[in-house]
């Protein structure tokens, strides 16, 4: 009962805060402004807890990211790398003769992927291993000479270049100290686990400077927000 | 309810409202608030200033609408700072939901510094592939962008006839709303070398920070706080400068109340203790 009438008093100060705003502000003529106002105060009503408009907009902005994203990447690689070359430009007949090379540089690629269809059947289910095997090898071919380089041997000798400063000396400290929490083939005792307790404050003060950063990003989605309803819609900012 | 109970389970949607009311005041009243140029704001500044007029430099848009308060004041930040230098500026994006919010900020600031397409700026757009993409732009970038965004062939664009891969590319600054940063670091700067500065969301920040201290990125523009930064930088006061203030609050409003639940927590331990110490 008591949450039922803050609940009224709440919305009738909010509908008062809107119309003012609207009477003393330039509201917007888009309705494509009005469309984007609406589905975002539907997105937050979540806060107050959960309800339709927050779902209908919830599925909304789903199928039409994955809707959107579907059809650029059709356009960018079906269209352009399959479609194109075959029917279109034909790049495998050059001065009226047909080379089987570029023709099959079009064709073994596009059947291998259309394998990936094949795991929506119960018999050929397994014709899917293909493709994944062409893109898992492939990938980790391509990555694991260059993600040693660029993840493990550069950030090693970072943090090795020694120099003497008190940032540096803290640097070592805490990676030595991180590393003996992460070693697991001791147990954690005695000077192991007093050092392992070092490298947990370490883990902590990380967790808690990504927590900031990360206070930071949502506080900035919210201002986003707020300025898109207070300055593109209701017009109360100039 | 004791004092401490109600202070360590304030309800949440008093939080959600008083969060509301100090992002909004200081949007309506314009409250000023100072801004500092962190190191990694300015390092990417003086990788930017570096470059000589006419040098190419790529913008990687990989973010999408949700990062947009983010990445949109820093993205114009940095292409203003692109086009004031007269570099010669190449848009292109990992994430194809990204694409239609660059083109809307280029076209923006390349209006403000009266910019030529195909001359001063031109827009490659999306493909498929992240790091293959990568990998093939260090060969020849016209083996994966043999068009451009309008349909142009690139050698019919007058600033593209001399670029082919990256040697012929001054600096990437990619915009990050998730790993590409990552994938940029490990295809473009491991296997080409290639300098790189990144714009980063708040969230990925601290992943970012590792590759600055390695020096395998010469600098880093973290969230709403680095693009403000570089709008002090590149003299041009915006978005982020203005929405920086209402960042400073919120942050001061969550302290509070990360203070206020603490102390109501450790009150409540506190007196269990001695209601257990007088029970026995």
């Amino acid at each position: 009962m008591k949450e039922r009438k803050g609940l009224i008093i709440g919305s009738v100060i909010l509908i008062i805060i809107f119309i003012g705003m609207l009477i003393k502000g330039e509201p917007s003529k888009n309705i494509m402004v009005w469309i984007a106002a609406i589905l975002t105060l539907s997105i937050y009503s979540f806060l107050y807890r959960d309800n339709i408009f927050y779902k209908f907009a919830e599925h909304l902005f789903v199928g039409v990211s994955v809707g959107y994203s579907v059809s650029v990447v059709y356009q960018n690689a079906f269209i352009r790398r399959v479609f194109d070359p075959l029917f279109i430009t034909r790049t495998y007949i050059v001065e009226g003769q047909f080379h089987i090379l570029p023709f099959l540089a079009v064709v073994i690629p596009t059947l291998i992927g259309l394998l990936m269809v094949s795991v929506f059947t119960k018999r050929q289910a397994w014709l899917i291993r293909i493709p994944i095997a062409f893109v898992v090898g492939s990938y980790a071919g391509m990555s694991i000479s260059p993600s040693f380089q660029a993840n493990i041997f550069e950030q090693t000798r970072s943090t090795l270049h020694i120099a003497l400063s008190i940032s540096s000396f803290i640097m070592i400290f805490g990676v030595i100290t991180t590393l003996v929490y992460f070693f697991f083939s001791k147990e954690h005792k005695g000077f192991l686990g007093r050092t392992a307790n070092v490298g947990i404050w370490f883990i902590m003060i990380a967790f808690g400077a990504s927590f900031g950063y990360t206070v930071m990003a949502r506080i900035s989605l919210l201002i986003g927000r707020m300025n898109f309803l207070l300055y593109d819609w209701l017009g109360v900012i100039k | 309810m004791s004092i401490w109970e109600r202070m360590s389970k304030v309800d949440r949607r008093i939080i959600y409202l008083l969060l509301s009311l100090v992002v909004i005041i200081p949007i309506v009243f314009r409250i000023p608030s100072t801004i500092a140029v962190s190191e990694s704001a300015q390092m990417a500044y003086d990788a930017v200033d570096r470059l000589p007029a006419g040098t190419p430099i790529i913008f990687s848009t990989d973010f999408d609408p949700a990062s947009m308060p983010e990445l949109r004041p820093m993205m114009t930040a940095v292409l203003r700072h692109a086009f004031k230098k007269k570099l010669k500026v190449i848009m292109m994006g990992h994430w194809p939901t990204g694409i239609p919010l660059s083109t809307i900020i280029l076209e923006e600031v390349a209006q403000e510094f009266k910019a030529e397409y195909g001359v001063d700026y031109i827009n490659i757009g999306y493909r498929p592939g992240a790091g293959l993409v990568m990998i093939q732009m260090g060969r020849e970038i016209r083996s994966v962008f043999d068009i451009d965004i309008q349909g142009n062939p690139l050698d019919s664009l007058p600033m593209m006839r001399q670029v082919h891969n990256y040697s012929d590319i001054g600096l990437i600054a990619c915009f990050e709303a998730g790993a590409m940063g990552d994938i940029w670091v490990i295809y473009a700067w491991g296997r080409f070398g290639v300098n790189i500065i990144m714009g980063t969301t708040a969230v990925v920040t601290p992943d970012a920070y590792p590759y600055l201290a390695a020096r395998q990125i010469e600098g880093l523009i973290g969230g709403m706080a680095g693009a403000a930064a570089y709008e002090k930088l590149v003299e041009h006061p915006d978005k982020a400068m203005i929405r920086m203030s209402s960042q400073a609050w919120a942050h001061i409003l969550i302290i509070v109340f990360i203070i206020i639940g603490n102390i109501g927590y450790f009150m409540m331990r506190r007196a269990e203790r001695i209601k257990k110490r007088g029970t026995v």
